[in-house]
């Protein structure tokens, strides 16, 4: 199978903390790969060096490389706006921008200057994203009166307008009801066919029902990186193992 | 220390339930064979009567495991414990229903002297009765050493089943009116070999709740 992404130790430090230390993984084109770990172990982190959200903050360090289709993503030559293009977020809470459905869609494309077609790629990404039977009659309505599940299925589709190759999805369900978080992990099996998925989430149910391969984090370190279907039914790692049936510490 | 007490002291539970059936589905094989190597009809129909109490186990067993998997979602070991579990209690319900056949041709045949004093059907008996022992202790310490030997016994009573039918034909071919009582010796024997075959595969399942990997296969 074809690598999208590999990771070669990377270490990241949080001015003299050390954050991520040594983490290499591979990972496929068109497959899902779940984060998890207890909080504050560095997944998160890992999921922002992806796309570089890392920049944003202050002190902060990385070594090793992150390769992007066989591109390091941390070489200065990089345009950091077009590797976020390529490399998209969704995050914990649905952050609708305050303007209409079709707005927030659009938006996108136009700041990336595209202005033919806008309707079609409205249509195409709420169509995508499971969305487009719900609001294709209040499309000029705001975003802001959808439900939290529709929202963040609006800001998947708001991603999905800029043609991404990679989604990062940072437990996009955490502030869900289960009928949305269903309908969101119905999307992200769908989404895998054209996209590659890496999604943090805290629910282990869901990184079993989702995901191809799981990563299990722990202070900073990648413990253990396998199939699902192996890390749910026969984890290698004692530590692993007392994570994911919840007799950790 | 666990975090998630309630759920260990359910799969606690859950395991001494499956060991009490275990020793119900011992003395069944044990009261069974002794049955017909004495003649005794009571203790025949105290197994056949016993046999109830252990499908009741088993239903159980299964309930308490339908709820684990639906209100705490098991994975890893604790996956594994639950589906070993079940497939073990299958298994331990089979041998009990051929304690009960054993016992029924104890009635059979009770009023009949035996065409031969039994020596190989009781030898058997024992070797089946303790793969079933071995694999319970197995179960106990989850020790896959002592697993893999109850597999390994199995050929040996699967040989003493080829030798004791050889030995019934021989009698059969000599005088026909032993063929009545022969052939249900036989069933005895087919039975006994049986309970070898759940003994392996409860010491089978021990071997994946440990390890999470499948005996290869012979």
């Amino acid at each position: 199978m074809e690598q999208k992404i590999q990771v070669n130790k990377l270490k990241l430090y949080y001015g003299n903390v050390l954050a991520l230390n040594k983490v290499s993984i591979n990972i496929n084109t068109n497959s899902v790969i779940a984060l998890i770990g207890p909080s504050g172990c560095g997944k998160s982190t890992f999921l922002k060096t992806i796309n570089r959200m890392n920049d944003l903050i202050p002190n902060v360090r990385v070594e090793g490389e992150i390769l992007l289709d066989g591109q390091n993503i941390y070489h200065p030559s990089v345009d950091v706006v077009m590797l976020r293009k390529r490399v998209g977020m969704v995050f914990q809470r649905p952050n609708p921008f305050p303007m209409s459905i079709y707005d927030n869609i659009a938006y996108g494309p136009r700041i990336h200057g595209v202005t033919a077609n806008l309707d079609e790629v409205v249509e195409n990404s709420l169509t995508d994203a499971a969305l487009w039977s719900e609001v294709k009659d209040r499309l000029h309505s705001s975003a802001m009166g959808l439900s939290g599940g529709q929202q963040q299925r609006l800001c998947i589709a708001r991603l999905l307008a800029v043609e991404p190759e990679v989604l990062l999805m940072d437990e996009p369900c955490s502030a869900l009801d289960p009928i949305s978080t269903m309908k969101i992990e119905e999307l992200v099996t769908e989404l895998k066919t054209n996209y590659t998925i890496v999604m943090v989430t805290h629910n282990m149910q869901q990184a079993a029902r989702v995901s191809d391969k799981t990563a299990f984090f722990l202070s900073g370190e990648m413990v253990e990186y396998d199939e699902t279907d192996s890390i749910f039914t026969r984890p290698q790692d004692k530590r692993t193992e007392d994570y994911i049936t919840g007799r950790f510490g | 220390m666990s975090i998630r007490q309630g759920y260990d002291l359910a799969l606690e539970d859950l395991r001494q339930d499956l060991l009490q059936m275990g020793r119900l589905v011992a003395i069944s094989i044990h009261d069974a064979v002794d049955s017909l190597a004495t003649q005794n009809a009571d203790l025949a129909r105290k197994v056949m009567d016993g046999d109830d109490a252990i499908d009741n186990m088993e239903h159980i067993i299964e309930d308490k495991c339908m709820v684990l998997i639906a209100r705490q979602q098991p994975i890893a070991r604790d996956l594994r414990v639950i589906g070993a579990g079940l497939k073990i209690i299958t298994d331990l319900e089979r041998m009990g229903d051929h304690a009960y056949d054993i016992a029924k041709i104890t009635l059979k045949i009770i009023d009949q002297p035996l065409i031969k004093p039994l020596i190989d059907l009781p030898r058997m008996a024992e070797m089946a009765q303790k793969m079933l022992k071995d694999s319970l202790d197995a179960y106990v310490s989850l020790d896959i050493t002592l697993a893999e030997r109850v597999c390994l016994a199995d050929d040996e009573v699967d040989n003493l089943n080829n030798q004791i039918f050889r030995e019934l034909l021989t009698y059969m071919m000599q005088d026909p009116h032993t063929i009545p009582q022969a052939t249900q010796l036989l069933f005895v024997a087919r039975y006994l070999e049986r309970i070898a075959d759940h003994a392996t595969n409860i010491a089978e399942w021990i071997i994946y709740l440990v390890t999470g990997q499948r005996l290869r296969q012979k």
